[in-house]
């Protein structure tokens, strides 16, 4: 199986901890992962924030980039699910049947890194290894669009040592939403302030997510509230085992 | 708390664009207490007697299904109603918009001789201001819904579509009614305790005396069903009941997107709008009306239809959708942000998601002529999706968000973001240039401020930046993974040590000086 990492460029650009995890977790599952260098990114910010009619190079660039895989795997359910719902739009826009075929043609083949592992390697205990008590924060394109359920968690249970605490209010926003959180800033965190606030309630050490630019949101407040408590990417738990601890 | 304000459409005069009203809604600590409680009152209410109906997902599409085939001959089912209404004895108007129909109603008021009307709940009159037209023609308007009436009594906005004083705790309305009822008729009782059936006992008596003495009511409608020409009111306190029978003349304003084609259609909409809004199985009170009855009920009846921007909505693929709004207010009660702001930071009689998506329509968002307030508003979402979720007709707010956006960017939109994005397009376009930038960032990592000036400060004035790293992941994999052959694939040349100088050299490479 040839699977193709998009990383996104949030990741690519201020999480490569959490790229280098999904590399190190998917070939210890048997994969064989390549990172196509001419990917750049899916173009959802400029989607959501109403530049939508120009992102179709970037859809381009995608399609054309991911072509030959057996799949592609994201470790972002913001970005997963612009390329699933939003690239065909944008393709159809485009009015070029050529690049809407390229795009039908590669947007089956995207998954959730949790949805990879789960539907398509058939695997649940990945072998990881984190003693940690761990809250899970569903995010809203995670939980809505991508429809990733109860994959993620799934996944959390059979990492040895770990403790997943239940977050109350968990399927609530944290209020990131792109570019919301700087031009709405007080509602972005006053929304954010209260998932702190839960996450801090239950305990845990670790508050994860499937989507590092939620956490960049929430860790910010953390750091500035002087918590205590870390963000982390699921994929870096998924990873993490006694030899290289995350 | 805000004194009134007329609105000019829906929308409320004066308002400050959404973030800015926002941070003033989100520092009120009462405020903040009273919505939460409330909404997640509600919310719960809602979620519990949706999940026993294990066929709410048919449900749902058949609505939106009804909705949409119906607004698709809009014009058809619109003479339905008028030659139903008719034949039944009614009389129908057509208004093109919120003058037009303030001018209607002012004038039949006026040519019954009366110089008072009571009200039954609606949010299409608060659309077009009636209350503020009539009394410029010296007509007074007494709201008979209890919400309503703390809100008309406080000089207050309302704040939800459902609740319009939600926004107020029970000794705020204890407060309002000692200080005001007096004032428009039977004073609230001597001692008045907070206690919810005290507070509901005094508007009881207050309103009795209007619904008794009133001689012309206005209404608006949840529906009006095409093949009989027959207008429903969907209720929960029997006031709008009594101002539906008691009074000689009944004036109805109704948009044209509540006709509902059959009764067979009816019967799903009142099993998705109780459920969906209050929580309830089924509504305690549901009046239906057919032109007028001999020696029954008001013996004068007249329905004014409504476009006001409608057919404007109508016509746009994406945004149309929001035609389908039975007004339930299931979004604004799961909406984090609504949850946090209120209705008043919208600034307009539709508050919450689907104010956000049908107030800028309404005002013309799509021929780029609405002001900054309104403009906000399609920002004024993280894109969450909860609204989506819970709506009953599977309205896509978050889509029609997205698109409106797109309107207010085409309608000239905002200079200095547009050049940002054009910026990271031009990053974006090509890895080569993604990896420079990401490498000049790494370069001058321990030169970003914790605390970010500028427009930066949106977002450090409450969150730290990340740190960047030493090494972007792409850098990794090249290092790591792959030879040289991938690294001239990057487009990565040698630049020069000092971030300036990078920059300069980034932008020369490429021929391009934005
Ligand atoms: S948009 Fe949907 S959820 Fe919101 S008020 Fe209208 S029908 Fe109800």
């Amino acid at each position: 199986m040839r699977v193709g990492l998009f990383i996104t460029c949030v990741n690519d650009t201020l999480y490569p901890r959490t790229g280098r995890a999904v590399v190190r977790l998917l070939e210890r599952l048997g994969c064989e992962v390549d990172f196509p260098l001419a990917q750049t990114c899916c173009g959802q910010m400029h989607w959501n924030t109403g530049y939508g009619p120009r992102i179709e190079p970037m859809v381009r660039r995608f399609a054309d980039t991911f072509a030959g895989y057996d799949a592609v795997v994201t470790p972002s359910g913001s970005c997963g699910a612009m390329i699933r719902d939003n690239h065909p739009r944008a393709a159809a826009r485009a009015q070029d049947p050529t690049l809407a075929a390229d795009v039908a043609a590669v947007v089956p083949k995207v998954y959730d890194l949790t949805e990879f592992i789960v539907d398509v390697l058939g695997v649940t205990d990945v072998g990881a290894y984190f003693p940690h008590k761990v809250a899970y924060h569903p995010t809203c394109h995670s939980q809505r669009l991508m429809k990733l359920g109860d994959r993620p968690t799934a996944l959390l249970r059979e990492v040895r040592g770990l403790e997943l605490l239940g977050l109350p209010g968990e399927q609530e926003c944290c209020g990131f939403g792109g570019t919301f959180a700087v031009k709405n800033p007080d509602v972005s965190t006053a929304m954010g302030a209260d998932k702190v606030r839960h996450a801090a309630g239950t305990g845990a050490e670790v508050l994860c997510a499937a989507d590092n630019s939620c956490l960049m949101h929430i860790g910010g407040l953390m750091d500035r509230q002087r918590t205590g408590m870390r963000v982390l990417h699921l994929a870096e738990i998924l990873a993490s085992t006694e030899k290289e601890p995350a | 708390m805000s004194k009134a304000v007329p609105p000019t459409g829906a929308t409320f005069v004066g308002m400050p664009p959404f973030p800015r009203a926002a941070r003033d809604a989100v520092g009120d600590a009462q405020l903040r207490h009273n919505l939460r409680k409330a909404t997640h009152t509600i919310r719960d209410k809602r979620a519990v007697v949706v999940d026993e109906l294990a066929d709410w997902a048919e449900l749902r599409a058949a609505g939106a299904a009804i909705k949409d085939r119906t607004l698709r001959r809009l014009d058809e089912h619109l003479l339905a109603v008028e030659a139903a209404v008719t034949s039944a004895g009614g009389t129908v108007h057509w208004a093109a918009d919120a003058a037009e129909a303030n001018r209607i109603v002012a004038d039949l008021v006026r040519a019954t001789g009366e110089t008072e009307v009571v009200k039954v709940k609606s949010m299409v009159t608060q659309e077009i201001g009636l209350n503020e037209a009539l009394a410029a023609e010296g007509i007074r308007a007494y709201e008979t819904d209890l919400a309503e009436l703390i809100v008309q009594l406080g000089e207050d906005l309302p704040s939800h579509i459902l609740v319009p004083a939600i926004h107020r705790n029970r000794a705020e309305i204890r407060e309002i009614f000692v200080r005001e009822m007096g004032e428009w008729g039977v004073p609230a009782p001597a001692g008045l305790t907070d206690e919810p059936a005290a507070l509901a006992e005094a508007a009881r008596r207050h309103l009795r005396e209007r619904f008794l003495s009133a001689k012309v009511a206005v209404s608006g409608a949840n529906f009006v069903v095409a093949e009989t020409g027959t207008l429903v009111v969907v209720e929960s306190e029997g006031n709008g009941r009594m101002c539906l029978t008691l009074p000689e003349t009944l004036i109805s304003v109704v948009g044209i997107e509540k006709v509902v084609p059959t009764w067979a259609d009816l019967e799903v909409f009142l099993q998705l709008l109780p459920r969906s809004s209050t929580g309830e199985r089924m509504n305690p009170y549901t009046s239906m009306w057919t032109g007028v009855t001999p020696g029954d009920g008001p013996q004068d009846f007249h329905l004014v239809l409504l476009d006001n921007g409608r057919t404007d909505v109508l016509a746009d693929r994406t945004g149309r959708q929001a035609l389908r709004c039975i007004r339930c207010s299931a979004c604004l009660n799961v909406c984090p942000v609504y949850e946090r702001t209120g209705g008043h930071a919208y600034g307009s009689v539709y508050p919450g998601p689907i104010g956000a998506i049908l107030v800028p329509q309404l005002g013309g968002v799509a021929t780029g002529k609405v002001d900054a307030q309104t403009a906000s508003l399609p920002y004024a979402s993280s894109l969450c999706g909860a609204c989506y979720e819970v709506c009953p007709v599977a309205i896509d707010i978050p889509e029609v968000l997205v698109h409106l956006r797109e309107q207010v960017v085409e309608g000239g939109g905002h200079r200095a973001e547009k050049a940002a994005m054009r910026a990271a397009e031009w990053v974006l376009d090509d890895p080569g240039r993604l990896r420079r930038v990401q490498r000049l960032a790494a370069r001058s990592r321990k030169l970003i401020p914790k605390r970010a000036p500028g427009p930066g400060a949106a977002w450090t004035d409450s969150r730290s930046i990340p740190a960047v790293p030493a090494e972007s992941f792409r850098d990794w994999w090249v290092r790591e993974r792959s030879g040289p052959a991938d690294t001239a694939q990057a487009g990565v040349r040698p630049t020069g040590s000092a971030p300036a100088a990078a920059v300069v050299e980034a932008r020369e490479s490429e021929g391009e000086g934005r």
